[in-house]
C-alpha cells in the first residue's frame, strides 16, 4: 500500500496558511487541546466513498481517497472527496503527487473546494491500525493540523448501518513521532501508552436543502430494501474473522516482546561483561605496578562493548492498540 | 480535440449519430444506409415532450418518432432559418437500435454531484453542464460517475470547455478503467437549443450520447431527473432535425449505497439539517422499531382477512403462511382441505 504523499507545493503550503492561524487560534483546553472537535460530512462525500469500495475494492485490498473541505472554528467540513488509484505494479512511472495536483486544479475550476483536509481508506474488518496508516496520518497532520482520515468499513456497513469513524493522532503522539525516537526510554517519556494514540472526532453528516429535496425525489421513486442482518444473532461469521484477526495479533506481539527480552538479555549480558573487563583491567593494572611497569591505558570501554540497539516499540504499540480495537468490536458485536 | 468556443449558429460538423427507438416504435424504420446530411444543429430541435406542460412536440416517445412530430418549437432567439421537420411522413432514417435498450440506470451519487456543482456554481451561470460516465451492457446503460465541466452560456452562444472534460476523464479513467463516457447532464427543466450544440460535441466522444436533465429550479415543485437520447427527425434527403426521445430511467443501488441513503434521508428530518452517526445500540434499537412496524403491518392485515374486510390472494396467504412458520402438518391439512373443495366443486 503506497503510502500517501499528500500534495507538496502550493496546495499545501496556502491550505496550511490558511487553517493553520485559525486551527490553532482555536484550539483551548481539553485532553488534548486538539484543534478539531467535531467533522462535517456532507452527505454528498459518503455516498462517493461508499461508491468507491464498491467498485474498486474487493476482499482485502483497502482503497484510499482525498478529503477536500475546509476549517470553520473548530469544525472540520469536508465537502468533497476524490479517490486515488490503487497502487499497480504494471503503472510504475505513475505519479501520484501529479495526480492529485491535476485534480485539485481542475476541481478549482469547477468551483469545488481545493483545500486538503485529510484522506480517507477503506478497511476489512477493523484491521487498520498499522505503521503505514501512522505514517500518512502523521505526515498529514504535520503539514495540516486539523487533518482527520476517515475509516470506512463496508462489511459493517452492509450488515446494516453506515461505518464511518474519524481518526486523529493524539497531540502526545504527534511529539513522539516528530523525534523519530521509538525507544523505550523515549516511549515512557512520552507517557504512551496504546490506549492514547487515535482519538476519534464525532461525525455528523449535513445536507444542503437542495439536496435533502433530492433525497425526497429518490424515496419516493425507489423500493425499501431494509438490511437487518444487524439484528440476526447468528453473527459467527463475523465473530470468527475478528478472533482470527485478534489471534494473528497475538502472534505479532509474542514476537515483539520475544525480542524485547533478548535485547534486555543482551544488555544484562553485556553489562556483566563489561565489569568482568574492568575488573581484569585493575587487576592488570596492580600487577604491572607491582613490577614497576607503566599501567595499561584505559580503553574506551564503550567502544569495545556495543550497546545492542534498543529495539522499536512503536510497532507494539501499533499492534496493542490493534488489539484494543478488535476487542471492543468483538464484544460489540456480541451484544 | 474539439474547439473550446463555438458561435450557435453553423458549425459543419459531422453528422450526429442518430438513435433508433426502435424497439418501442410501431412503425418500421427503414435503415437507410447514412443520415443524408449533417443535421444543422441550429434548426429548432423539438424539446422534449411528456409531462411538463410546456408547449411541445407529441408527448409519446414511439409515437414522436415515428410520427410526425408537430412542427417542433422554433425558439424565438435561434438566428437561423427556423426549419420545421416535415410533416406526414413515418420515422426517419436510423441507422441501429439505440445502444443497451431504453433503460438508463442511475446512482445516487450521480444526482447528488450534480445537485452540488449546481449549488457551487458561478454568479450568473444559469444552470451548470457535466459529463457523465459509466458502463453499457446488453439491456441498460449504468451511470456510476460524473464530473461538471464549465461552461458559458449566453444568448447566442455556448461555449464548453472540452479540453478539460478530455482532462477529467483521463484522470477519472486511473481509477476506474472501465468507465466510459456516456453523455452528459444539465439542470434545469428545458432542453435549449444550445444543449442541441452540446449533445453534438458529446457525440465526438460517445456514440449515442445520453442527455440527463435534473431539474432543480423544481418546477412543479418536483425536482424531475429525466434522460433523453437524440434522434434524427424529418424527411430523409431533406434537412433533417434533430429530436430528445425520453427513456426510462431506474435508481440503481448498490446494497450499502441503499443503506448510506437511508441514513442521509434522515437530515430531512432535523431542523438544521444535521444527523450524528448512530452508535451501536441506537441501531439496533432502530431495526427492531422497524420489524416491530412490519410485524404490526402483517398483523393488521390478517385480522382484516378474518374479519372479512379485505378479500385475500393465494400468493399473499402462501408467503406468510411460509414466513412465520406452520407447522408442517398445519400446512398439508390446510393444503389437502382446499384440494378436497375444488374436487366437490367439480362433482
Amino acid at each position: 500500500m503506497a503510502s500517501r504523499k499528500e500534495g507538496t507545493g502550493s496546495a499545501a503550503a496556502s491550505s496550511s496558511s490558511t487553517t493553520g492561524p485559525a486551527g490553532k487560534g482555536k484550539s483551548k483546553g481539553g485532553s488534548g487541546d486538539s484543534a478539531v472537535k467535531q467533522v462535517q460530512i456532507d452527505g454528498l462525500v459518503v455516498l462517493k466513498i461508499i461508491k468507491h469500495y464498491q467498485e474498486e475494492g474487493q476482499g482485502t485490498e483497502v482503497v484510499q481517497g482525498v478529503l477536500l473541505g475546509l476549517v470553520v472554528e473548530d469544525r472540520l467540513e469536508i465537502t468533497n472527496c476524490f479517490p486515488f488509484p490503487q497502487h499497480t505494479e504494471d503503472d510504475a512511472d505513475f505519479d501520484e503527487v501529479q495526480y492529485q495536483m491535476e485534480m485539485m486544479r481542475s476541481l478549482r475550476h469547477v468551483n469545488i473546494d481545493h483545500l486538503h483536509v485529510g484522506w480517507y481508506q477503506s478497511t476489512y474488518y477493523g484491521s487498520f491500525v498499522t505503521r503505514a496508516l501512522l505514517d500518512s496520518q502523521f505526515s498529514y497532520q504535520h503539514a495540516i493540523e486539523e487533518s482527520v482520515v476517515l475509516i470506512y468499513d463496508p462489511i459493517k456497513t452492509a450488515q446494516g448501518s453506515l461505518s464511518l469513524k474519524a481518526y486523529r493522532l493524539t497531540p502526545k503522539l504527534m511529539e513522539v513521532c516528530k523525534e523519530k525516537d521509538f525507544s523505550p526510554e523515549a516511549l515512557k517519556k512520552g507517557n504512551i501508552t496504546f490506549e492514547h494514540m487515535f482519538e476519534e472526532v464525532p461525525i455528523v453528516i449535513k445536507n444542503s436543502h437542495l439536496i435533502n429535496v433530492l433525497m425526497w425525489e429518490l424515496e419516493k421513486k425507489s423500493a425499501v430494501a431494509d438490511k437487518h442482518e444487524l439484528l440476526s444473532l447468528a453473527s459467527s461469521n463475523h465473530l470468527g474473522k475478528n478472533l482470527q484477526l485478534l489471534m494473528d495479533r497475538v502472534d505479532e506481539m509474542s514476537q515483539d516482546i520475544v525480542k524485547y527480552n533478548t535485547y534486555m538479555r543482551n544488555t544484562s549480558k553485556q553489562q556483566q561483561q563489561k565489569h568482568q573487563y574492568q575488573q581484569r583491567r585493575q587487576q592488570e593494572n596492580m600487577q604491572r605496578q607491582s613490577r614497576g611497569e607503566p599501567p595499561l591505558p584505559e580503553e574506551d570501554l564503550s567502544k569495545l562493548f556495543k550497546p545492542p540497539q534498543p529495539p522499536a516499540r512503536m510497532d507494539s504499540l501499533l499492534i496493542a492498540g490493534q488489539m484494543l480495537k478488535i476487542c471492543r468490536d468483538t464484544l460489540g458485536s456480541m451484544k | 480535440m474539439a474547439t473550446p468556443a463555438a458561435p450557435a449558429s453553423a458549425s459543419a460538423a459531422t453528422p450526429a449519430p442518430a438513435a433508433a427507438p426502435a424497439a418501442a416504435s410501431p412503425s418500421v424504420p427503414v435503415p437507410s444506409p447514412t443520415p443524408a446530411s449533417a443535421p444543422a444543429p441550429s434548426p429548432a430541435p423539438a424539446p422534449v415532450p411528456a409531462p411538463t406542460p410546456a408547449p411541445a412536440s407529441s408527448s409519446d416517445a414511439a409515437a414522436a418518432a415515428a410520427t410526425t412530430a408537430a412542427p417542433g418549437q422554433t425558439s424565438a432567439s435561434a438566428p437561423a432559418p427556423a426549419q420545421t421537420p416535415a410533416q406526414s411522413l413515418p420515422g426517419p432514417a436510423l441507422p441501429g437500435p439505440f445502444p443497451g435498450g431504453r433503460v438508463v440506470r442511475l446512482h445516487p451519487v450521480i444526482l447528488a454531484s450534480i445537485v452540488d456543482s449546481y449549488e457551487r456554481r458561478n454568479e450568473g451561470a444559469a444552470r451548470v453542464i457535466g459529463t457523465l460516465l459509466g458502463t453499457v451492457d446488453k439491456h441498460s446503460v449504468e451511470v456510476t460517475n460524473c464530473f461538471s465541466v464549465p461552461h458559458n452560456e449566453s444568448e447566442d452562444e455556448v461555449a464548453v470547455d472540452m479540453e478539460f472534460a478530455k482532462n477529467m476523464y483521463e484522470l477519472h479513467k486511473k481509477v476506474s478503467p472501465n468507465e466510459l463516457i456516456l453523455g452528459w447532464y444539465a439542470t434545469g427543466h428545458d432542453i435549449t437549443e444550445h444543449s442541441v450544440l452540446i449533445h453534438e460535441y458529446y457525440s465526438r466522444e460517445a456514440p449515442n450520447p445520453i442527455h440527463l436533465t435534473v431539474d432543480t429550479s423544481l418546477q412543479n415543485g418536483r425536482m424531475s431527473i429525466k434522460a433523453y437520447v437524440s434522434t434524427l427527425m424529418g424527411v430523409p434527403g431533406r434537412t433533417m432535425g434533430v429530436m430528445f426521445t425520453p427513456l426510462t430511467v431506474k435508481y440503481a443501488y448498490y446494497d450499502t449505497e441503499r443503506i448510506g441513503v437511508d441514513l442521509i434521508m434522515k437530515t430531512c428530518f432535523s431542523p438544521n439539517r444535521v444527523i450524528g452517526l448512530s452508535s451501536d445500540l441506537q441501531q439496533v434499537g432502530g431495526a427492531s422499531a422497524r420489524i416491530q412496524d412490519a410485524l404490526s403491518t402483517v398483523l393488521q392485515y390478517a385480522e382484516d382477512v378474518l374479519s372479512g374486510k379485505v378479500s385475500t390472494g393465494n400468493t399473499l396467504n402462501h408467503f406468510l403462511m411460509d414466513h412465520v412458520g406452520f407447522p408442517q402438518e398445519v400446512k398439508r391439512r390446510i393444503h389437502a382441505e382446499k384440494i378436497i373443495k375444488r374436487i366437490e366443486c367439480l362433482i
